[in-house]
């Protein structure tokens, strides 16, 4: 598959060694060519540098043959925004927004946004860590994924 | 009428004051604690604190209630996301934002904010007006419906001078709307001569654009 990556920053390079690491094309983007050493020595990965949500950036990161698209900055609405670019502007089927806020979070995905709120996640493993109780199912912390063609 | 602006930056700044000195109800949203404390002391409580993407501060600021939000902050995509939460999750009836890159106005369509506002292209269409001459100028686009309002002016060498209004070949969807003769506006008339040097208003279809001005060549 083709990934792109937004946001070389912990989840984005690790996301990107991982995937890389499976066998995939991924090109990974970053207005700030520095972040990329987080990567280490990563040679199959692509490294674009360039904001997000900037349609020569992404046209450059090869968006147009993308089969997937995550976006992991540190901002929701730079997430949110470049992935309504990926999915309505380019068409690229699976498209994942990170989320810090839960309820914008929820807002999107009921407006049919694939998000994926990493906060609520941490959060209800903690509990239940300091509760003892046995890990639960993923959906136990947070929202299943939206469907396949559903979500954006 | 409620009016909730986004961004207390400089655009947000001069509009809440300008909106203040009308009858509207007022709220000027900015997250940053030191920019509120200035606006706070020149706007009073007009200004308050929070995130106007975020949900909770949104619910605060009453956006359930609101006629219009604007969103003029620096940043593109919390315009966007301030537009389309307002939109569509609180059902604001009107949205506004304010697109920095002018790039992405098209961008904005697409993704459900229609209304957009961006300085660049007011500033290079002002720029057009003052290039090009006997040609006709947009001064703005309507956006929802690809209508274009726009100035005409009548050349030394028109072939529309001394000619009846009535008389003139206009395209089917496009309108005079206002005459500009020594200055002064005038509401043209069926019967209205035109002179070299007037000074045409109209609303036009982009795709009509071509054919109106071939009509004052």
């Amino acid at each position: 598959m083709k990934i792109i990556i937004l946001g070389c920053g912990r989840a984005g390079s690790i996301t990107a060694r991982m995937l890389s690491e499976a066998g995939h094309d991924v090109t990974i983007i970053d207005f700030n060519a520095d972040a990329f050493r987080r990567l280490g020595n990563l040679p199959e990965v692509t490294e674009v540098v360039g904001s997000g949500i900037d349609l020569d950036v992404l046209r450059r990161a090869g968006i147009e043959n993308a089969d997937v698209f995550i976006a992991v900055t540190n901002g929701d609405n730079t997430n949110i925004m470049s992935t309504q670019i990926a999915k309505n502007e380019f068409g690229v089927a699976r498209c994942v927004a990170r989320m810090y806020d839960p309820s914008r979070a929820q807002a999107y995905r009921e407006m049919g946004i694939q998000t994926l709120c990493t906060p609520l996640l941490a959060a209800g493993l903690l509990r239940d860590y300091v509760l003892e109780q046995e890990w639960g199912k993923i959906t136990d912390y947070i929202e299943p994924l939206l469907p396949e063609g559903e979500g954006a | 009428m409620y009016v909730i602006i986004v961004g207390g930056g400089k655009v947000g700044y001069y509009l809440s004051k300008e909106l203040m000195n009308q009858d509207y109800e007022l709220l000027l949203m900015e997250k940053d604690r030191n920019r509120l404390a200035f606006l706070q002391s020149e706007l009073g409580e007009v200004a308050f604190h929070g995130d106007g993407a975020e949900i909770q501060y949104m619910e605060a600021a009453g956006f359930r209630r609101a006629d219009v939000v604007v969103a003029v902050t620096g940043d593109d995509e919390d315009n966007l996301v301030v537009c389309q939460v307002a939109k569509w999750h609180f059902n604001v009836p009107r949205v506004l934002a304010r697109v920095n890159d002018p790039a992405n106005q098209p961008i904005f369509q697409k993704l459900g904010v229609a209304e957009t506002v961006n300085s660049t292209r007011l500033i290079y269409n002002l720029l057009e007006q003052s290039i090009e001459t006997d040609e006709v100028v947009p001064l703005a686009a309507l956006q929802k419906g690809d209508i274009e309002i726009v100035e005409v002016h009548v050349g030394p060498k028109s072939k529309v001078a001394g000619k009846r209004i009535d008389a003139l070949d206009l395209p089917d969807r496009s309108l005079i709307i206002t005459m500009l003769r020594n200055g002064e506006a005038r509401i043209p008339q069926a019967d209205t001569v035109l002179a070299v040097d007037d000074t045409l208003v109209a609303i036009v279809e982009e795709a009509q654009e071509e054919k109106l001005a071939a009509v004052f060549a």
